[in-house]
Parts: structure tokens; sequence; C-alpha cells
């Protein structure tokens, strides 16, 4: 192997764990742990009256029940508001164990240990609690009007109200030749990984102190949270993520209530204890996203630019706000895609609902967005009886604009400014793939041979890499591997190969010889976590950091052994040699793995290797200490990258549809992608992530979608009625790129985490628009909903 | 208190290897494999039958473990994911496949995918992309798109009509 490996589709380090059953997932550990389970509200909207244990407790294998009297201390204390914003007035989290009220069903009640999981479950159902009911609030439109309220001191149900305006948008619009107005509707889905949530934690008496596998996307704050919560030091919690079993968003909430039960258990115990999320679980106590009604007044000019965008959301948060309301800021400003919007005001409500608690899936807040802002270029080419692209063509953003300036607030707290991007040129790449030219004739064609079809473009600009920082540490073992750490986890992305790649490219070594940990606070303890497709940009360039200073110490260290400048040296397939000399050459050259043993002088000689760096194993310059001063002993070094502001990565997709002119199924019968990432570290990995967001775009585009009824009920909790796409409802994806790097970080990547999701209704709303001739408003939808919207248009 | 669960004795001759466990007659076949036997190669997605990660091959025909008590399958073959390796421990085809394919991300669905088409591959090894995605239609994945994952089926074919030598190569 040589140790060109940035930029090249290798194969994964992590595959052959993981394809032999040798993964460790939550569920995987901790054999020997009691299990613990949850009773969980059946009701959406209840005052606990009272909990009666009487018939469970003479189960065999019951080791104890739980409920919010027990929790002392923090531990009994609302759950922490995560993102706190001044504008989130009326934040509210819940507790651990539910503390008189109940505000969805699926809300943990009591917690139940027992020998094993059959037990915990029996236990549970002989646990008797009596509810006084509570009228629920179900859906936006009930929570708008708030003719009843979810929580008795927040008015009108609105936990926050948020406006952002850019210009003069009443005066523009009064202004604009021309006005259209659009309702919007998009319903909730959710991340739904493969692998529910988890918890495992061990309580050692003797060090006091504890240690917690969780799976999650935020192991740091995880253990940050739980010493605060526990009352413990924080030198003495250390958590883990081992491997996750996807995360797509939900899994970077934290303290999650079995996540501070758990552990709490356990110290209580002086035991093992596990909690595994089941899939009925996972539906209704974990998190939900996307829900929102969208109202946007538009003016533009007779060429379809725009002059003045008004836009009002209307958010769905559920029961509780423990992620603050980054979702509808996201939608607000990342509406704005590729486009200058003239004067632009962004208004938003977020209320509650006594419905599982809204947090980021995938995209956090975007495809609202991107739907929102396409389907408005789609009604303005509609209008002006213009081509769709070339609407959207005319309000891009130049690349001779960049760096562009929104003058709106971002997520992270800083400026909406894109840093580069060529609109332009994604545009044409996507139009030949797709061949926007040729549609016409195709669908002739097919319109003769009585079939429907139709094509719909949208496009999305993502901010990615948001802050505030990640870390990395790399160091050359004396055999010369390379281990390298960051804080931040991984649920699926291949980290452990990209970052082996920068850092084998960084030190020249083969990328075989690098092994990466993530997530693990044992080996690095400052991390923000895995979302907003930052991992990459992120970790990415911390971990070049750290190795460029570990290639410089051993540049140094080398020449100091080799008697030669620094700057003569490099360093190829591990071994640090004289600029273009053949390694083999006599006096020319050293391995890695000698240089790491001669970088911490020893005074015991271990083995063999280790001679060479005691006080007597070789020549040494006695002027000066074997440590000199301002230098540590080792081979490593640890590095952090924190960006100005976010980086923006861009995307275009098309599709063709069909419809069925009787029975009104919707099939696809292409997808393209063409997506900006700037500079790729894999470029296999990056189209793997623009796949698994594709197949989550038209899952949320046709088929999923959480169906609660009027007394909050979610009544399709389960895989077969929750209808995740399976190979057949995927289409084939087309893709292809540009690389236009990023001017902020010395790697010049973007994140690729999200893109394949953003436009995923956005552009099939298109397609299904182009295919009737109406424009459709509401996602997802079905065969059903065509089918009826078809007969509201029949004249009768 | 309420009476000890009865317990019965099952033994599974697992990836070729005779294994034996004390259970409750309501212990999941899944379970048994995870919790009793420590082999935990085998997921649990759903509990439910729908997913497919459970996946593993009674008698050589997949079978969801999450919908079998391991007490009606006593004295059966089982082999599961771990089971999917060459004898000398390397990767076998459709592990390999999956590898050269990138047709894995979280690996959390995987092994309900690798014993699923190492089943199906015996039943037709030369499937066509149509036949290759059908073969898959069972089981969920929320990473890949399933792109690579028929990628790999078609990958998986090629490999087992290949000595392990040369396509090593």
């Amino acid at each position: 192997m040589t140790t060109k490996a940035f930029g090249e589709p290798i194969a994964r380090l992590e595959d052959p764990r993981l394809l032999t059953g040798q993964g460790r997932f939550l569920d995987d550990i901790g054999h020997r742990a009691l299990a613990a389970a949850f009773v969980r509200s059946p009701h959406a909207h209840a005052r606990i009256a009272a909990i009666d244990v009487t018939d469970a407790v003479g189960v065999d294998g019951l080791v104890a029940i739980y409920t919010h009297d027990d929790l002392d201390g923090r531990a009994g204390e609302p759950l922490p508001l995560l993102i706190p914003h001044e504008a989130l007035t009326h934040g509210r989290t819940g507790y651990a164990l539910a503390k008189d009220e109940v505000n969805h069903v699926g809300e943990p009640i009591v917690m139940v240990v027992a020998t094993d999981r059959y037990v915990a479950e029996d236990v549970c159902a002989r646990i008797r609690v009596e509810y006084e009911f509570l009228p629920p609030v179900v859906g936006i439109e009930a929570a708008r009007a708030a003719e009843l309220l979810v929580h008795d001191d927040v008015p009108g149900n609105v936990s926050a109200h948020m406006v952002q305006e850019n210009g003069d948008v009443d005066a523009a619009l009064a202004a604009a030749p021309h006005v259209l107005e659009l309702d919007l509707d998009i319903e909730r889905s959710a991340s739904t990984p493969l692998e529910g949530k988890g918890v495992h934690a061990r309580w050692d008496a003797d060090d006091a102190s504890l240690r917690v596998y969780t799976s999650t996307q935020a192991s740091t704050s995880v253990r940050a949270a739980l010493a605060a919560r526990l009352e413990l030091p924080l030198d003495r919690v250390e958590v883990i993520a081992p491997d996750v079993g996807g995360g797509f968003g939900v899994k970077i909430v934290h303290p999650w209530p079995e996540e501070v039960m758990v552990p709490w258990a356990a110290i209580r115990l002086g035991r093992e204890v596990k909690w595994t999320e089941d899939r009925r679980e996972h539906f209704v106590g974990a998190t939900h996203e996307r829900g929102q009604l969208q109202h946007v007044k538009v003016g533009f000019d007779d060429d379809g630019r725009l002059l003045g965008l008004d836009v009002t959301v209307w958010h769905d948060n559920g029961a509780y706000t423990p992620y603050g309301i980054i979702v509808p800021i996201v939608t607000t400003t990342q509406l704005l895609g590729p486009y200058k919007p003239g004067a632009y005001r962004a208004e938003f409500f977020s209320l509650y609902t006594n419905t599982v608690t809204v947090t980021p899936y995938r995209g956090a807040g975007r495809p609202q967005g991107c739907f929102a802002m396409e389907r408005t270029m789609d009604a303005i080419a509609a209008y002006l009886g213009l081509d769709r692209t070339v609407v959207r063509e005319r309000n891009f953003i130049r690349p001779d604009e960049m760096p562009y300036d929104h003058g709106l607030i971002f997520q992270d707290g800083r400026p909406l400014i894109y840093d580069s991007g060529d609109y332009p040129a994604t545009l044409d790449k996507l139009k030949k793939l797709i061949g926007w030219e040729e549609f016409e004739a195709f669908r002739a064609e097919a319109r003769a041979a009585g079939r429907r079809v139709g094509i719909g473009i949208a496009c999305y600009v993502e901010g990615t890499g948001v802050g505030p920082y990640e870390g990395g540490w790399v160091k050359v073992e004396t055999d010369g591997t390379v281990v390298a750490a960051t804080g931040l986890t991984t649920q699926g992305q291949g980290h452990r190969t990209v970052f082996a790649q920068v850092v084998a490219e960084e030190l020249g070594v083969p990328v075989d010889r690098v092994t990466v940990t993530t997530g693990d606070t044992r080996r690095f303890g400052y991390a923000v976590g895995t979302f907003a497709s930052r991992a990459a940009v992120m970790s990415g360039n911390a971990l070049a950091s750290a190795a460029r200073k570990v290639r410089q110490k051993a540049l140094r260290v080398a020449g100091e052994a080799l008697e030669a400048d620094p700057r003569d040296l490099e360093i190829v397939d591990g071994v640090v040699r004289v600029i273009g000399s053949p390694s083999g050459a006599p006096g020319g050259s050293i391995p890695l793995a000698t240089v790491a043993v001669l970088a911490n002088p020893l005074r015991y000689a271990f083995d063999r290797e280790a001679e060479r760096a005691t006080q007597f194993g070789g020549p040494v310059d006695i002027s000066k200490p074997p440590v000199a001063e301002g230098d540590s002993p080792g081979l490593e070094d640890t590095g952090f990258y924190s960006p100005p502001r976010s980086t923006f990565a861009n995307g275009m997709h098309a599709a063709i549809v069909e419809t069925d002119p009787d029975t009104a199924e919707i099939s696809i019968l292409r997808y393209c992608v063409v997506h900006d990432c700037g500079t790729l570290i894999n470029p296999r990995i990056v189209e793997g992530q623009i796949h698994g967001g594709v197949a989550q775009g038209v899952g949320g585009a046709l088929y999923e979608r959480m169906v609660y009824d009027d007394a909050g009920q979610l009544l399709n909790a389960s895989f077969m009625d929750f209808l995740m796409p399976y190979a057949t409802e995927v289409p084939v994806i087309e893709t292809d790129h540009l690389e236009t790097p990023s001017p902020l970080n010395p790697l010049g990547i973007k994140g690729a985490g999200e893109a394949g999701v953003i436009p995923g209704s956005a552009v099939l709303a298109s397609a299904i628009s182009d295919a009737e001739g109406f424009a459709i408003t509401r996602m997802p939808i079905s065969p059903s909903d065509l089918y009826s919207l078809r007969l509201e248009r029949q004249p009768r | 208190m309420s009476p000890a669960e009865e317990l019965y004795e099952v033994t599974l001759v697992v990836n070729g290897v005779p294994r034996s466990a004390t259970v409750p007659a309501r212990r999941l076949l899944s379970d048994f494999l995870r919790h009793d036997l420590e082999l935990t190669g085998t997921h649990v997605g759903c509990e439910h039958g729908v997913c497919g990660a459970c996946t593993v091959l009674v008698d050589g025909r997949p079978i969801r473990s999450c919908l079998q008590f391991a007490v009606t399958v006593d004295g059966a073959e089982v082999t599961t994911v771990e089971g999917c390796t060459r004898p000398d421990g390397e990767l076998g085809p459709v592990q390999q496949a999956f590898r050269d394919c990138h047709g894995l991300q979280c690996g959390f669905c995987t092994p309900g995918f690798v014993t699923t088409v190492t089943a199906y591959l015996e039943e037709n090894p030369a499937p066509t992309t149509e036949q290759a995605r059908e073969a898959i239609a069972g089981n969920l994945c929320r990473c890949t798109g399933y792109q690579n994952i028929v990628a790999s089926v078609l990958r998986a074919a090629e490999l087992r009509q290949t000595p392990a030598e040369e396509a090593s190569r």
C-alpha cells in the first residue's frame, strides 16, 4: 500500500469487524448486567394520580422499582434545555421519570430493574398507574388555535417566536410587479436508525467511578451532563459510544431519561445495569421531526427575479424543547438555498403539542425550508410560463459574489455567510445528467403511450461543519503504528477510515497502519458531537493539525539522529529519509518506529528497541536536557480546529416520475444528484452518504409519516406500519459532483452527511406537480392522497 | 411470589459447533444466540419480523430469529453471520463483496443481509440486477439507500464463482 490516502476511494477499515459479527453495539455489551424496562404513559396528556406496585413486588427476579419520588438531588430536576435561545421564552423539558404530569404517549413514569428483560417487562405489566385525563393538543392547527394548552403556563402553546429580517419586505412586496402566496404542509417523520437507543452503566465502588456506554452522538456532553446530574466529579465519569447502529440526529439529544436512570440505578444498586430500547419504545420514547405548516408570500419581477420573500412557519416541537429551537432556525435560514431573496423576512412560531418531542433528524429543518423555497420557485415559473431551471438560474448567487452575506444569523449564532460554491455550474451538470432539455420529447412519447410522466428539480445549500470546535490526538507508537483519537462519535460514517486517511496523508504512513478511536472520553475528552454534517470538517481538520505537529517533531528528532536538516527530510511509507533518496540508503533514513523510540528518553529498557532510547544507549548531547524545554516526551500531539463560521455545501437533485392515470401510483423513473461538498477525503464514502440521504428523502416524500389520532396515539408505531423504504422503493441514484474547496479550513472540505435527504420532498413534489399539471403543496404524498387531489379537481 | 419459570435445555449446532443452554420456553432464538450463547453478531432491529436484521439460517433456510422460540428449533443447525466467514476466518464471499462495494455503513442491519444473501445465492448463484434487488427486498437498511447492497449481491455471486486465491489477487 502506498502513502497516497487522501482523496482515494479506499475500502473501509471498520468493515471486517462489522461483517463478521465482531461489532460491539450497545446490546452486545454487558451480558451479566441487570436489565431495565420502563412503564410509559399510554396517554397523551394526563396527571399521574397514583402508582400501585402491589402486584409487581412478588415477581421472581425483580430487583428494584423506581418512580420520580425516589430521585434524590439533581437527578429529580427537569432534564437540561441543551440549547437556550433568547427567543425560546417558554422552554420546557421533562424529567428522568415523569413527575405529576405526562405530556405524550411514551413518556417514562416508572423504571423497573430485574434479572433479565423478560422479567422486567413482566413487572412493568403488573404496575398500575392511575391517571386523571387532560385533553390533548394534537397537530399544528390545534396547537395554533390554542383552545387547549399543553403546558398550563405556556400561553398559546408558543415556546418560541422569532423574526429575522433583512431589508424592507413590506415595501418590496408592495412594489413588486407580481406577488404569489403559498400554503405548504410537511408531516412528521423520524430518524429511525435500525438500532434504537441503549445505555449500559457500571459503577466501580472501589474506584468510586462510573463507566457508561451509550448509543449516542455526543459522548463528551453525556459525560458532563451525567457528572452534573449524578453529582459526581467529572474525572470519575467516563462515557463511551460503542459501535452505534445509525443516528441520523435522534441520538444527539442527551441526556435521555434512560441515560440518567440507568447509571443512577447502577450506582444505587452497585450492579451493572443495561437498557436496550425496543422498536415501539423508539417510536414513542425517542424524538421525531419535520412537521411544519408554512405560508410564503413572494414578490418578483417579469423575469422571475425575487424582490421580496416573507415566510411564516408554524413548527411542531412536540411535548418538550430539550434541543431548543434549532430546527425552525435552520428552516428559516437555510430556506434561502442558492438564491438571492431580495428583501427577506422569516418568522416562526414553535408550538407545543402532546406528541413525541421534536429534535433534529438528518437535514434538521432544511428539507422543510428547501420545500418552501423550491415550491415557490416552481410557482413563479408556472405563473410566468418560464422554464423552472431558468427562474432558478436567474436568482442564483453567482460564483463571483462569494463570499455572500445573507444578513441573517445562522444556527451557530454566527453570520449566515456562504463561503464558496458554483451554483450555475452545478445546475449545468444536473441538466446534462438528467437530460432536462430532452425531457419534453420523452413526455410526448410517454403521453402517446397513455403514460403520464413529469420532471422535477430542487436546489439546496447546506451549512455544514458548525463549531464551536473539535480536537484530535495522534501518536506514533514505538512499533511504527499510529493511533489517533477524536472525541466526536461515529454512527456509520466511516470515520475510522476517513480520519485514518487524513492522518496517513499528513504523516506519510500507510493508511492501514493508522487506528482511530472516536467517541470514547477515556481517549479524548474535549468534543462537541456528531451532527450538522460537521465530523469530517471539524475532526478532519483537527486531526490534520495534530498529525502535522507530530510530523514536525518526527522530522526534528530524525534530523538529530541522521545529522540532517529537518527541512531536507520527508516521510514516505513510514520512513523518514533525505528527500528523494531511496529508503535503503545507509545513514540516509530512519523508520518512524525508531524515531518514536528516540522521542521518549528512557531510563529502563523494556525491550531491544527501547535500549536505543536509554541513557547509555547511544551518543547524546550532554549539554542539553534529555527533554528540551517546552518539549514533551513521545511522538504525539494534539490539535484543535475551531471555524470562524460554517462552511456551505450545496447540491441539486432532479427526478423523473411516472404517475398512474388510474391508480395514482407514483414511480420514480430516474433520480439524479449533483453535489458539491468541497474537497473529498473518500469519494466512495461520500457517495454512500448521498445514497442513504436520498433513500430517506424518498421515504419522507412518498412513504413515511407519523400518524397520530385525535387522542394523541401514534397509530403506526412499528416497522409494519411506518413505511420505511426497502430496496424496491429506492430508485437507482445517478450522481455527479463538483469540488469547490472551502476557503475556511486547511483541508478545503465541507460536510456531506445530510446533503442527500434535503431536497427529497421538494424534487418529488416538483416532478409529481409537473406530471399532474397542478401544484403539490403537502408532503408526503401517497397514491391515495394523489387520487383525492385529482378528484377535488374534477368538475362534478 | 410468582412461580419460577420452567427451564428447558436447548442444543443447537451453531456454525458447526454444538452449543447448549438452559432457558425458559419463551426465550426467543435471537436472545438465545445473543445473550445465552453470546454470539452477538445477530442483531435485533424491530422484534416483529419486519426489518430482517436478525435473519439466521436454520438448516440452511433464512428465518427471522426474533419470531422463533429457541426451544422450537432444538437440535437444528444454525448459521449466523459469524459462520459466514471462510474456514480460515477470513471474510467469506458475501462479506468480502459487501466490503468491496461499500455495502454497509453503521453495520447494524448488515448481519441480516449477509445471511439472507448467503442463502439466496445458494438458490440462485447468478442473479440479474433486478433479482439481486428483489433478493434483499425483505431487509431494512437505513444508511445505504441499498444501491451498494444490490452491487454487493452481484459481486458476491462473482466471488463465489472464483477460487479464493484468485479473488484476492
